[in-house]
Order: C-alpha cells, then sequence, then structure tokens
C-alpha cells in the first residue's frame, strides 16, 4: 500500500515531487486538511497558516524546471518562538499573544530560499521552558500515541505534528532537550548541533550560552537534508561559528561508541533500558565495538543547568517589561506597569525561573551557584574530550521513562528531572540526537523511546552516520 | 533555605508579584529548587576565571550602521502601547509635587 501524502518523510516527498507522482498544491492540501481535521484533539499549532498561493506557485516552478533543491515544496512546522515576517510568534506566552514579528529568522530565511512551505506555528511551553506542553498559555498538545500523555516539550507541538501525520519535518529549539526529548516520545529523530552551528537570530532567547534551533524529522536523512541548509555562519548572530571553526567532519566506518555505564544504574525504567542494550547488541553485530567511558561529573549537570539556565532566562527575560511591545498592562505608576505587564504576560513557570536566575545571580550567591555551575561546564568539557580519545559518539538513553501522563509532573523538580540526559549536551555545546529506540508498553499502549548520541564540537556527520546505522537507513 | 520574605524579595528585585494567597505554596517549591541546585556544594572543583584553553571569545562587529536608519521603524512603532509619532510615550519617572 502507497502511504497517503501526510504521511511521507521529507526525503520520499521530494522523490515524489521531482517524479511528478504529485504536484505541490496536493502536498500542501493533503498536510493542511489533514492538519485541521486532527489539530482540535492534538493542539499541537497554534495556527495554521492558509496556504501561501505564490509560493505553492513557485516551487512548482522550480520543481518542473528541474533544478530544485531537496526541501522546495515541502510543508514544514515551525515552533512558535522562531520569527516568520507579518506571523505571530508568541512563545505561547499570554506576553507575546499579539506580537507579530517584523523580519524572518535566518534559519526561515534560509528554509524560504529553497522553496521550503510553512504549514502553521506549534504549541510549546511558555518561553521553552518545560518538558510537556503543559506551560503552554493556550493549553498543552497531546501525544499522538496516546492522547492521555504528553508529547514532551517544549518542542512538543513540532513533535506531535510530524508524529501526527501533520508536518513532514519540523523546526524546534532545544536549550537542555527541548528538541530531543520530545523527539524521543513520539518515535522522532531529533538533533540539537553544536553550538553556534545553526544562527538564532530571530529566535527569542531563554538561555544564550545554550540555545540551538535544531530538526525534528521522521528519519535521520530528513535531519541532515533540514540541517545542511539551516547550519552555517550569520554575522547577526554573534555566537555563530565561523566556517571551518572545527576540524571537518572525521571519516567513521566502524564506530567506537562510548557507554557511561554509571549512568544507568538507577532511576532508569527496566524496559528502557532492555531496549538501550538491544539497540547496541545490534550495533555490535553491525561490527561497530562498545567502549566503557566514566563521565563523574554529569551526575552534577543537571543542578549546573538548572543554575545557568535560569540566570540566563530572567536577564534575556528583561527585556520584557510591557514599554515597547508585548502585553502592556497599565498602573498608576511607571513601576506598577512593568510590575502589572510581567505578572500577567509570564506564566508560573516563567515566574518561577526568573525568580531562581535572580536568586543564583544576587551578590552573595553568585559564587556558590552561577560560577560554580560555569566551572561544572568547563569540567564536563574536559571529561567528554578525553572520553573522544577513546571513542567516536557517546550513547545513553535520551528519557529515563516513556512520555508520561498530564499532570502526572507536578512538582518543579520532578519535570526538572526529564531533561537528566539531555542537558550534558547544552552545557558542552556538543552537537547530539535522539532516534527512535522501538516502544514499551504502558496500559496496553506501546510508546516509543528514544537513543541519544552526543559528538565532538562539529562532528555532525557522525551522529548522522551512527543515526542511520540505527535506523537503517542508508544516507548516500 | 528560602522562606516567604527570600520569594518576596526576590519577586520584587524581578518586577513580579506574587500574590499573597501564592506566596506560601511557591516560597515551597523554591525552597525545593534551592536545595536540588545545592547539590553544587559537594562539587570539588576550582573555580577558574580564566576560559580554559577555550576557543570561545566575545566577537564584536565593526563600529558603524548596520542597517540604514528607518529601516525598521514603521514595524517597530507598530508595536508601541502609546506612541506620539514615532515616539514611545511613557509615564513620568520623576514628579515635582
Amino acid at each position: 500500500m502507497t502511504k497517503a501524502l501526510n504521511e511521507l518523510s521529507i526525503t520520499e516527498a521530494a522523490l515524489g515531487l521531482q517524479a511528478k507522482e504529485f504536484t505541490v498544491r496536493e502536498l500542501w492540501d493533503a498536510c493542511a486538511s489533514k492538519a485541521k481535521e486532527k489539530n482540535a484533539e492534538l493542539n499541537a499549532y497554534l495556527e495554521l497558516f492558509d496556504a501561501d498561493d505564490a509560493a505553492i506557485a513557485s516551487a512548482q516552478k522550480r520543481i518542473d524546471s528541474g533544478d530544485a533543491p531537496l526541501l522546495c515544496g515541502i510543508p514544514l512546522a515551525i515552533k512558535d518562538n522562531i520569527l516568520i515576517e507579518g506571523r505571530v510568534a508568541s512563545a505561547a506566552s499570554r506576553m507575546l499573544e499579539n506580537y507579530v514579528a517584523p523580519y524572518d529568522a535566518t534559519v526561515i530565511e534560509k528554509l524560504r530560499q529553497t522553496g521550503a512551505l510553512f504549514l502553521g506555528r506549534t504549541n510549546m511551553d511558555e518561553f521553552a521552558m518545560g518538558s510537556s506542553t503543559e506551560n503552554s498559555a493556550f493549553g498543552p498538545s497531546k501525544n499522538p500515541y496516546d492522547i492521555t500523555r504528553v508529547p514532551g516539550g517544549s518542542s512538543g507541538g513540532s513533535a506531535a505534528a510530524i508524529s501526527a501525520g501533520i508536518a513532514l519535518g519540523a523546526l524546534g529549539t532545544d536549550t537542555g532537550g527541548s528538541i530531543r526529548q520530545p523527539a524521543a516520545h513520539c518515535g522522532l529523530v531529533g538533533l540539537k548541533p553544536t553550538y553556534g552551528a545553526v544562527s538564532r537570530y530571530g529566535a527569542l532567547a531563554l538561555g544564550s550560552s545554550l540555545d540551538q534551533i535544531g530538526p525534528l524529522t521522521k528519519t535521520v536523512a530528513d535531519s541532515k537534508a533540514l540541517y545542511d541548509v539551516l547550519s552555517g555562519h550569520d554575522p547577526r548572530d554573534a555566537m555563530s561559528l565561523p566556517d571551518g571553526m572545527y576540524e571537518a567532519s572525521k571519516t567513521v566506518e566502524k564506530f567506537r561508541i562510548g557507554v557511561p555505564r554509571h549512568l544507568l544504574e538507577k532511576g532508569l525504567d527496566a524496559d528502557v533500558l532492555e531496549n538501550f542494550n538491544a539497540t547496541l547488541a545490534r550495533l555490535e553485530e553491525k561490527g561497530h565495538t562498545l567502549v566503557d567511558v566514566t563521565l563523574p561529573t554529569s551526575a552534577y549537570s543537571l543542578p549546573s543547568y538548572y543554575v545557568v539556565m535560569p540566570a540566563e532566562a530572567s536577564t534575556n527575560l528583561a527585556r520584557y517589561d510591557g514599554m515597547r511591545y508585548g502585553h502592556a498592562a497599565r498602573g498608576d505608576t511607571l513601576l506598577d506597569d512593568y510590575v502589572l505587564s510581567r505578572s500577567q504576560g509570564f506564566g508560573e513557570e516563567v515566574q518561577r525561573r526568573i525568580l531562581l536566575g535572580t536568586f543564583v545571580l544576587s551578590s552573595g550567591y553568585i559564587d556558590a551557584y552561577y560560577r560554580k555551575a560555569e566551572a561544572a561546564r568547563d569540567v564536563l568539557r574536559r571529561e567528554y574530550r578525553n572520553a573522544f580519545e577513546s571513542c567516536d559518539v557517546i550513547a545513553f538513553p535520551t528519557t529515563p521513562s516513556p512520555a508520561f501522563k498530564f499532570g502526572e509532573k507536578s512538582d518543579p523538580v520532578s519535570m526538572y528531572l526529564e531533561d537528566i540526559f539531555t542537558v550534558t549536551a547544552n552545557l558542552t555545546g556538543m552537537p547530539a540526537i535522539s532516534l527512535p529506540m522501538g516502544t514499551v508498553e504502558r496500559e496496553e499502549r506501546a510508546l516509543p523511546t528514544g537513543i541519544h548520541f552526543t559528538a565532538d564540537n562539529g562532528q555532525e556527520e557522525l551522529l548522522f552516520r551512527i543515526g542511520a546505522e540505527v535506523t537503517g537507513e542508508t544516507l548516500y | 533555605m528560602a522562606d516567604i520574605e527570600d520569594v518576596k524579595k526576590l519577586a520584587a528585585l524581578a518586577r513580579i508579584n506574587i500574590p499573597e494567597d501564592k506566596l506560601a505554596e511557591r516560597a515551597a517549591e523554591f525552597d525545593r529548587i534551592v536545595s536540588y541546585i545545592g547539590q553544587l556544594d559537594e562539587l570539588n572543583i576550582q573555580i577558574d576565571t580564566t576560559p580554559e584553553a577555550s576557543a570561545l571569545r566575545n566577537v564584536f562587529r565593526e563600529d558603524g550602521e548596520p542597517t540604514p536608519s528607518g529601516t525598521w521603524t514603521e514595524k517597530l512603532v507598530a508595536h508601541f502601547p502609546k506612541k506620539e509619532g514615532n515616539h514611545l510615550s511613557v509615564k513620568k519617572i520623576i514628579s515635582y509635587d
């Protein structure tokens, strides 16, 4: 049986378009009509865009001319914290509910140049703070595998949309796991590129030393196709890496896979660990070798992250004061204007993290928390670099458990623990990918799990290659 | 450990108002988070302020006009909650009465 057009991967759809099996309009209509039908239940999109007739016609023309890039005519979903000129970009916050983006983010500009199309803007945790989309000011998204469960977060709307077949691929942002964790919970491939590899110009900032934009896709080939377009130096993002900053990817045929067993001794569901071991065993059968590695400071990654990220978030979010744009409440004095705008505009989790950031940066505490956490990042980078002397990539599960139920993690710390495996790559800046790792059963439902690989800075190519080994794809 | 007074003070610094009836709950949560990140106490590492042989450094652009004046004015002014012409209008900060 042939797949419905909305069920195709990006690469499959591109081949179909080039072979004239269907038109750009037919592909768009298939995705857009399915999205309208399914979104009421899933709340994956905060807004579905009308068809851009000019863009569709122009994409078709390029395909007909036989000289179209792979992404030409492909309908994608965009996380609501990435600016698309003339569209609302709310970061799922009341603060920016009516904020219309004055310009395109660099990644949007790049996608437009390839002829990609935008289906809509996807739901997320408010300002990307959360792991479930439950912190969205506009209601949570549902996991298509089981709608009583979260899709993960913060890029949960993007993940739910692809998983439900209402986007062929999507952009997310990842500050502590916000692309990789929802990818794991929705059975997808999610890539957090090397820090600085993809421009953040036009992305609403959370933690500026951690944030990266990256792709969520059905396959590794799609992930690579999007990454190849998104990456590259951009003078408009001061932290954008100059081209050639890191040595070009090593060529590896047989991988040495580092496994930090000491991190997997507790806190992990038994069947998730079984899937992990089974996936590693399959890789060994293919001729790759497993290497024991130790990353002793990893135990302190999550507490370090929950110092650095709120510190940066409280600084970044100081700009939302109701003066020039965003939610603007008015009281008797100028101070009232600030306080009312911020108290009404920000949801609880955002307020919580602003307070925490204010705390760890305050004089008297900055050494014990912020500077200590920054020092821990240096140690983590060193430990990973040492580990990469004896291995090419490092593997662990993306999350300790499959997708959880709504309301299950109402205590903030229990929600934060969802990121225990993913935050380290943001602290070190190194690239990381989550890939489907089979399912586990919960309440008679099969729920996806994810395997996570980290590589050294600039080595995305190694992640795609090991990813293709896991999924059984042929990349080249 | 953090108490209600600490949370009130931080909220004031951050220009956020936490309603009285929420203060106890928010302080308790805050205390749990602070004790979680307090694990960093156990970590015995040197705090070295010189960046570790890192390739990361601050990048500055050349002085000058990155965009011609007026390029963004209309779009940005459209967001102002209150304006006079192209000027942002805000409350008086100092009063003399």
